[in-house]
C-alpha cells in the first residue's frame, strides 16, 4: 500500500467516524473525493499547514461543498485543527459546518456549498495569480450532479479561454446526484468530451486509484492550458454496503445504515493497523 | 455641509466611473476592472486599452464574473464589476450574497441604469428592485451617487475600503448637484436644502426631480422644503432621518425604484421606530415592470418627475389640514 492510500484509508475512517457520532451526514459524496484528497493533502498540494495563510500556498476549493465531511478529515489528519474537533461537524456553533466556510475552519481557501459557484471562484484565484505571475497553482473539485449548473461551463469556458495552465479541475463523477443517477435525472452526456471540447486539457482516470490521479495531475501539470481530469467513482467509495445503497447522498444513521456504518469503520481499523504493523 | 454646482459639466456617469479608475490605476495596481460584455456601453474601454492586463471582459456570463471577481479579491485584487442594472443584482443574486458577502470577498459591483434608465432596452432590462434586494444583504453597502462629483467619490472610496459594495447609477449624464468640491462621508447623508415645513428624502438623480419640487413650492405655496441626499442607502444616516423629521408637517421619499424595499422603505424603518412622526408619501415605481421608451416617457409614467412630488406634497398637506 503507498502513501496515499494509506492516506486514503485514514480520510475515510475519520470521516465515517465523525458522521456516526453525528448520526447524519452526506456520506456517499464525501467518500468518492477520498482518493483525490488523499493524493492533492498528500502531497501534491504545495501547502504548509503551520502556515495555513502562506501567501505561496497552493489553493484547494471545494466546489462540491457537500463533501465537506471527508475534506475536514484531510485538514485535521494533515495538521490544520485537531482530529478531536471532527465530531463537532454540524453541532450548534461549530467551525465546521455541513459545507465549508472559510471564515469557520482554518485551512478552508474558500466558502462553497452552493453549487456551480466554487469553480468560479477557483478561476478567480487562478486568474489572479497568473496576471501577477505568481507559482501558485489552484485545485478545484466538482461533482458530476454539480454540472447542472450552468455556471459551471461558464467557468470551463473562461478557464480555457485565459489558458489557465495553474489551474487544475477535477470532475468527481459517482454518476448520481441526490435524487438518483445522473443519467437518470439529467444526462450529463460524456463530461470528458464536453470539457475537450470546452478547450481544456482532458484526462479521464479511476478516481479510486490514487497513484493514477497522481500521474494524471503531473501530465495536467505540463500542460499549457487549463486541464480537467474527471474522476470515475462511485458514490459512497470504499465502503461496498454503501456503495450499492440507492439513497447514499445523504444518510441518517440509523437501525441497518448504523450497523454498516459501525462495520465499516471496524474494517477500516483492521485494514489501517494491518498496515501500519506492516511499516 | 453642502457646496451646490455653480455650472453644470453634463458629464455623464459612465465616463466619471471611467476617468476615476483610469487615475486610481495608475498608483493602484491590485485594481481590476470587469465587464459581461458591456465595455463599450460602460464606457470603460479606454481602461481596457490603456491597462489591458488588468481589465478583464468576462464574456455574457454574469455568474461567473461575480464569482471569478469574489475569487481574485481574496488574493488580493480590487475588482470593479460592472454589467446593467439586473444583470448585477437580481440575476447573480445567490453568487453575489454567497461567493461574495457571505465569504467576505471584496468587490465593487457597478449596476448602471436602473428604473427609467433601462430606457429603450426596456422592460427585461429594467431594474426597480435592485435596492431592495442589495440591501438585504448583510455586510453590503449600497450607494446611489446624485451627481458626477457623487460618482468620482463613490469610485475613488469603495477602492479604499475591504468589502462588499453595490453602485447604482444611470450611465448618462444628470444635472450637477455638486460642486467638485463637495466632500462626502460614508454613512453621512447630505442636507442639500434645509427646510422648516417638509423634508424629502431622495437619491440619485432623483435630487435633482426634488430640488425641483422644492424650489417650485416655495414661489407658489411659500413652502420651505428640505431636500436630503441618501446616498448612502447602507449605512442609513438614521440620525440624519430622526433630525430632519423633527417638527416637519410631512415626508416625501422620492426614488427611481420599487416603493417595495428601497429608500422609503428604509425611511419608514426608521421613522416607525421612532414613533410620533409626521405622515410619509412615497413617491416612486408603484409596483409594476418596466417597459420601453425614452427616459422623459419612462419618468412620467412611473411618476418620477418634480410635478409627482408636488402632487404628492399636495395631497399629504390636504389630508393634514
Amino acid at each position: 500500500m503507498n502513501q496515499f492510500e494509506r492516506f486514503a484509508l485514514q480520510i475515510r475512517l475519520q470521516t465515517c467516524r465523525m458522521l456516526k457520532s453525528r448520526g447524519f451526514g452526506h456520506l456517499g459524496g464525501a467518500m468518492s473525493l477520498v482518493e483525490v484528497l488523499a493524493v492533492l493533502y498528500g502531497g501534491v498540494l504545495n501547502i504548509d499547514p503551520t502556515n495555513p495563510s502562506w501567501e505561496h500556498r497552493d489553493y484547494f476549493v471545494l466546489s462540491k461543498g457537500h463533501g465537506g465531511p471527508s475534506y475536514y478529515a484531510a485538514l485535521a489528519l494533515k495538521g490544520y485543527f485537531d482530529v478531536s474537533l471532527l465530531p463537532t461537524i454540524n453541532a450548534n456553533g461549530t467551525s465546521i459546518p455541513s459545507h465549508p466556510d472559510r471564515l469557520k475552519t482554518i485551512g478552508v481557501d474558500a466558502t462553497t456549498g452552493s453549487l456551480g459557484q466554487g469553480i468560479s471562484v477557483a478561476v478567480g484565484i487562478a486568474k489572479a495569480f497568473t496576471m501577477d505571475r505568481k507559482q501558485n497553482r489552484v485545485y478545484t473539485l466538482v461533482g458530476d450532479g454539480e454540472c447542472n449548473e450552468g455556471q459551471v461551463w461558464e467557468a470551463m469556458q473562461f478557464a480555457a479561454h485565459h489558458q489557465l495552465s495553474n489551474l487544475i479541475i477535477f470532475i468527481d463523477e459517482n454518476h448520481k446526484q441526490l435524487d438518483g443517477t445522473t443519467k437518470d435525472i439529467n444526462n450529463p452526456f460524456d463530461l470528458a468530451l464536453k470539457a475537450e471540447s470546452f478547450g481544456l486539457f482532458t484526462q479521464r482516470v479511476d478516481g479510486s486509484d490514487c497513484l493514477a490521479i497522481v500521474s494524471a495531475i503531473q501530465k495536467a501539470k505540463a500542460s499549457s492550458t487549463a486541464s480537467c481530469i474527471v474522476l470515475d467513482t462511485i458514490k459512497g467509495q470504499g465502503l461496498p454496503y454503501f456503495e450499492t445503497l440507492a439513497d447514499n447522498h445523504h444518510i441518517r444513521f440509523e437501525k441497518d445504515s448504523l450497523f454498516q456504518l459501525e462495520k465499516a469503520i471496524e474494517v477500516l481499523e483492521l485494514q489501517l493497523s494491518e498496515v501500519q504493523s506492516h511499516g | 455641509m453642502v457646496k451646490r454646482a455653480s455650472v453644470q459639466t453634463n458629464k455623464e456617469m459612465r465616463a466619471v466611473y471611467s476617468e476615476t479608475l483610469y487615475e486610481l490605476m495608475k498608483t493602484n495596481p491590485d485594481i481590476v476592472v470587469m465587464d459581461a460584455d458591456l465595455v463599450s456601453a460602460s464606457g470603460s474601454g479606454k481602461l481596457f486599452k490603456e491597462y489591458p492586463d488588468r481589465c478583464i471582459n468576462m464574456g455574457i456570463s454574469e455568474a461567473n464574473m461575480m464569482g471569478a471577481a469574489a475569487g481574485m479579491s481574496l488574493v488580493g485584487k480590487i475588482p470593479f464589476v460592472h454589467t446593467f442594472t439586473p444583470f448585477a443584482t437580481r440575476r447573480v443574486y445567490d453568487q453575489v450574497y454567497l461567493s461574495g458577502a457571505y465569504q467576505k470577498a471584496n468587490v465593487r459591483i457597478f449596476g448602471s441604469d436602473p428604473g427609467f434608465w433601462a430606457s429603450h432596452n426596456g422592460g427585461t432590462h429594467t431594474s426597480v428592485e435592485d435596492v431592495a434586494l442589495m440591501r438585504a444583504i448583510p455586510t453590503m453597502t449600497v450607494l446611489a451617487p446624485a451627481d458626477a462629483s457623487a460618482m468620482k467619490w463613490v469610485v475613488e472610496e469603495t477602492s479604499k475600503h475591504y468589502g462588499m459594495f453595490y453602485i447604482r447609477a444611470g450611465r448618462k449624464s444628470t444635472p450637477d448637484i455638486y460642486d467638485a468640491s463637495q466632500s462626502f462621508e460614508l454613512g453621512k447623508a447630505i442636507v442639500v436644502q434645509d427646510g422648516e415645513d417638509g423634508v424629502i428624502f431622495s437619491m440619485g438623480e432623483m435630487i435633482y426631480e426634488a430640488l425641483l419640487a422644492s424650489e417650485s413650492l416655495k414661489k407658489s405655496h411659500q413652502l420651505s422644503i428640505a431636500v436630503v441626499d441618501m446616498f448612502s442607502l447602507k449605512p442609513l444616516d438614521e440620525a440624519c432621518v430622526i433630525h430632519m423629521v423633527k417638527d416637519k408637517k410631512f415626508v416625501i421619499v422620492a426614488e427611481n425604484h420599487s416603493v417595495i424595499g428601497g429608500l422609503g422603505s428604509a425611511v419608514a424603518q426608521v421613522m416607525a421606530a421612532l414613533g410620533n412622526c409626521p405622515p410619509l408619501r412615497q413617491v416612486g415605481i408603484q409596483d409594476h415592470f418596466g417597459e420601453v421608451g425614452t427616459v422623459d416617457y419612462l419618468q412620467e409614467k412611473f411618476k418620477l418627475k418634480s410635478t409627482d412630488i408636488i402632487e404628492s406634497v399636495m395631497d399629504v398637506i390636504q389630508n393634514i389640514d
